[in-house]
C-alpha cells in the first residue's frame, strides 16, 4: 500500500507543477503587451528582442517570482497552523499576523509622514516585525504556567488580537494624508506592491530555509495530529515542537505579507484542497499545499492584473472571489 | 426563595436606575461637546424644557447632535439585546451578532444595494441588512454544522472566517464598482450623518424588537438554563428560538444600517448585565438595553474627542475596550469551552 501511495504522491506532485508551469506560461504571457510562450522560452534563454527582456525581467518576472514564494509560504504556513491546532478553519490570519503587520505599516506611516514608495524596503521589515509580535503576544497570552499552552485559547485569542489590530490600525488610518490612506487600504486588500527584484530577494531566505525545515518535520507532525495524549505518549515533546511550528507558520506568513499586502484565505483553502488530494499523511500533502499555494496565488494575481482596466483589482480580493465556490463546497459537505 | 425573588429584583431595578440616570447625563454631556461647546445647561434647556437660544446653536443641537445621540442609544440597545438573546437561545457565552457573521452579511448585503439600486430608500437598506444578517448567520450555522451544544470555538472561528469572506466580497464588489469609499466607513463603525428621517425608520424597528424581546424573555430564561426543561413545561422551544432569532436579525440589521459593523458591544455588555443582575432575562434584557445605550454614548463621545478634530470611529474605540474583554473570557477558558 505505501508504495501505491508513493506512487500516487509523485504523480500529484508532477500534475501540480504541471499547473503552476502553465499558470506561470499565461501569467507571463498576458499584459498590456502579451507575449506568445515560445517567445517567453527564448527570452529566458538570451535570445528574445530588447522590447521582450524589458518586459520580462524588469516588470513581470519579479513580481510572478514574488507571488509564488508568497504563495508557498502562506500555504504552508497555513497548513502548519491547521495541524497543530488540529482545526481545519486555522489560517494564518487567526495569529493576529494580518493585523499586527497592518497596525506596524499604519503606524510608520503616521510617523514617517512620507510618501510610502520613499521607504518601500524597510516596509517589509516593519511589517514582519509587526506580524511576528502579535503572534508572539498571542501565545503568551495563551500560554500557562505548567500546562503549555492551549490551541483553542490561542484560536480564540488570536480572534481577539486580530479586531483589536484592526481597531487600532483604523484609528491611526483616520489620521493619514489622502494618498498614503489609499496605500494602506490597497496594502489592507492585498495589492501585491513589491514586485521589484529585491523584494524577491527578501523573500526568497524565508522560503528556502522554513519550507524545508517544515518538511522535515513532517513526521512530528503526523503525531502532533493525533490526540494530546497519544502524542506524548509516543514521546514527542509536544509543547516544544507547537512552539517551533508556530514560528515557523508565523516567520513564513509575516514575511510572505510583508511583501503582498494582506492575502487572507490562500492559508485556508491550499492546504484542504491538498489534504483532500493526497491524504493526511504531512510528507505527502504539505509539498503539495506549497504547489497549490503559487499556483491560486498567481492565478489570483494574473485576473487581477488584467480584469479591470488600468489598476486592476486587488490580488486579495480575486482570492477571496475564486474562493466562494469553495466556500459552498465546503457547505455541502456539511 | 421569595426573598431571593425580591432581592433580585431590588437588584435589576437598581440597576436600571443608575444607569438611566448615567444614560440621560451622558446624553446631555455628549450634546454638549464638540467642535463648538455648547454649555450643559444651554442643551438641557434646549432640549428638555424647550428653551430657545440662538438659532445657530439651536440648530446644531436640533439637526446635528440630537439625532446623532438617538441613533447611538438605539444602535447601542439593539446589539446589546441582541447579544443576550443570542446568547440565551444559543447558550453559548461567546456569541454575538458581531462574531457570528450577521454584521458582515447586512454590511455584504448593503455594499450591494449601494451598487445596484444606490437609489433605494431607507426601508429598503433596512430590507437589505435583514436578509444580509441572516444569509450571514446561515452560512455561519451550516458551515460551523451547529448542533444544540456545539463548541463555543468552532462557532467563533466560523464567524471569524464568514466574517472575513462577506467583508472581502463586500469590499471587491466596492472596488469593481468604484464605490469603496462611501462604503468603507461600514468596515469599522461609526455613526454619522444620521437625520430625523432615518431616526423614524430605526426607532420603531428597535423599539418592536425590544418589546418582542420582553414578551418571550420568561420563556428564553427556561430555554437559557435547559432545553429539555423548557420542552417539558411545554414551550415549543423552536417557535421561541425561531421568533427570537428573528428579532435578532432585525437588530443587527438595523444597527448595521445606522451604523456599520459594531462588534462586542453584544458581548461585553450581556455579561455585566448577567453578573450583576443573574439569568432572569426579564431583567437581563431591559438593563442590556440601557447599559448597552449607555457604552455607544461614551464610546461615541470618546470617538469625538480623542483626536479632534478627527473623528475617531466608534468601532474602533469600541474593540478597544472589547477585546480585552472577549480575551479575559477566553483565557478563564474551561468554563466557556
Amino acid at each position: 500500500m505505501s508504495e501505491r501511495w508513493q506512487g500516487k504522491r509523485w504523480w500529484l506532485l508532477g500534475c501540480g507543477m504541471f499547473l503552476l508551469i502553465l499558470i506561470f506560461f499565461i501569467s507571463v504571457g498576458t499584459g498590456n503587451a502579451s507575449i506568445s510562450p515560445i517567445q517567453v522560452i527564448r527570452t529566458l534563454f538570451g535570445n528574445g528582442s530588447a522590447a521582450d527582456q524589458f518586459i520580462l525581467y524588469d516588470l513581470r518576472l519579479p513580481r510572478i517570482l514574488v507571488v509564488i514564494l508568497a504563495g508557498a509560504s502562506l500555504a504552508i504556513s497555513g497548513g502548519i497552523l491547521q495541524s497543530i491546532t488540529r482545526n481545519p478553519l486555522a489560517d494564518p490570519g487567526i495569529l493576529g499576523i494580518n493585523s499586527g503587520a497592518a497596525l506596524m505599516v499604519v503606524l510608520i506611516l503616521v510617523v514617517s509622514n512620507t510618501q510610502p514608495l520613499a521607504f518601500a524596503y524597510y516596509l517589509p521589515i516593519v511589517a514582519l516585525i509587526g506580524g511576528l509580535g502579535s503572534a508572539f503576544l498571542i501565545y503568551l497570552l495563551a500560554v500557562k504556567a505548567g500546562e503549555g499552552v492551549s490551541p483553542l485559547k490561542m484560536v480564540l485569542i488570536g480572534i481577539g488580537i486580530a479586531s483589536a489590530g484592526s481597531g487600532g490600525s483604523y484609528i491611526f488610518a483616520s489620521t493619514l494624508h489622502r494618498n498614503q490612506y489609499d496605500f494602506f487600504a490597497k496594502w489592507m486588500a492585498g495589492n501585491i506592491w513589491g514586485d521589484d527584484w529585491p523584494f524577491v530577494w527578501a523573500l526568497l531566505p524565508w522560503v528556502l530555509i522554513l519550507i524545508p525545515a517544515t518538511l522535515w518535520r513532517a513526521n512530528k507532525m503526523n503525531i502532533l495530529q493525533l490526540h494530546e495524549q497519544v502524542s506524548i505518549g509516543l514521546g514527542l515533546a509536544v509543547e516544544r515542537e507547537r512552539r517551533i511550528l508556530t514560528l515557523f507558520a508565523a516567520a513564513l506568513a509575516s514575511a510572505a505579507i510583508s511583501v503582498t499586502g494582506v492575502i487572507s484565505f490562500l492559508g485556508l483553502i491550499a492546504p484542504h484542497i491538498a489534504r483532500r488530494l493526497a491524504g493526511p499523511r504531512h510528507q505527502s500533502f504539505l509539498p503539495l499545499t506549497a504547489i497549490l499555494g503559487s499556483s491560486i496565488l498567481l492565478l489570483a494575481d494574473t485576473i487581477g492584473r488584467v480584469a479591470v482596466e488600468p489598476d486592476g483589482i486587488p490580488t486579495g480580493i480575486v482570492l477571496a472571489l475564486i474562493g466562494a465556490p469553495y466556500f459552498m463546497y465546503l457547505l455541502r459537505k456539511n | 426563595m421569595v426573598s431571593m425573588e425580591t432581592n433580585k429584583r431590588a437588584r435589576g431595578l437598581v440597576v436600571l436606575l443608575i444607569s438611566s440616570v448615567l444614560l440621560l447625563l451622558s446624553f446631555v454631556f455628549s450634546i454638549s461637546v464638540g467642535a463648538a461647546n455648547i454649555d450643559f445647561t444651554t442643551v438641557w434647556k434646549t432640549i428638555f424644557q424647550f428653551g430657545s437660544p440662538s438659532d445657530e446653536v439651536r440648530s446644531i443641537i436640533m439637526e446635528v447632535r440630537l439625532p446623532r445621540q438617538i441613533a447611538a442609544i438605539l444602535v447601542g440597545a439593539a446589539l446589546a439585546v441582541g447579544g443576550a438573546i443570542m446568547q440565551g437561545i444559543t447558550r453559548n457565552p461567546l456569541a454575538e451578532p458581531g462574531l457570528l457573521g450577521l454584521n458582515a452579511g447586512a454590511g455584504f448585503a448593503l455594499a450591494l444595494i449601494f451598487t445596484f439600486i444606490p437609489a433605494v430608500g431607507y426601508l429598503g437598506k433596512m430590507g437589505a441588512a435583514f436578509v444580509g444578517a441572516a444569509f450571514g448567520a446561515i452560512l455561519v450555522y451550516r458551515l460551523g454544522s451547529v448542533r444544540v451544544n456545539a463548541s463555543p470555538v468552532r462557532l467563533i472561528l466560523t464567524g471569524a472566517i464568514v466574517h472575513f469572506f462577506l467583508l472581502a466580497l463586500a469590499e471587491g464588489t466596492a472596488i469593481l464598482f468604484r464605490i469603496s469609499q462611501d462604503i468603507s466607513f461600514w468596515y469599522i463603525g461609526r455613526i454619522t450623518g444620521v437625520n430625523w428621517v432615518q431616526i423614524e425608520y430605526i426607532a420603531p424597528v428597535v423599539l418592536l424588537g425590544i418589546f418582542i424581546a420582553l414578551i418571550y424573555s420568561r420563556h428564553l430564561t427556561i430555554l437559557s438554563l435547559n432545553e429539555e426543561v423548557a420542552k417539558g413545561l411545554g414551550q415549543d422551544t423552536t417557535v421561541t428560538k425561531i421568533i427570537l432569532m428573528g428579532v435578532v436579525l432585525m437588530l443587527a440589521g438595523v444597527s448595521v444600517a445606522v451604523a456599520g459593523m459594531i462588534t462586542f458591544v453584544g458581548l461585553v455588555i450581556p455579561h455585566m448585565v448577567r453578573y450583576l443582575v443573574g439569568v432572569d432575562y426579564r431583567w437581563v434584557i431591559p438593563c442590556s438595553a440601557f447599559l448597552g445605550s449607555l457604552f455607544m454614548i461614551i464610546a461615541d463621545t470618546i470617538g469625538r474627542i480623542i483626536s479632534a478634530p478627527y473623528e475617531t470611529p466608534v468601532g474602533a474605540i469600541i474593540s478597544l475596550i472589547g477585546v480585552p474583554y472577549f480575551i479575559f473570557l477566553a483565557r478563564r477558558g474551561s468554563k466557556t469551552t
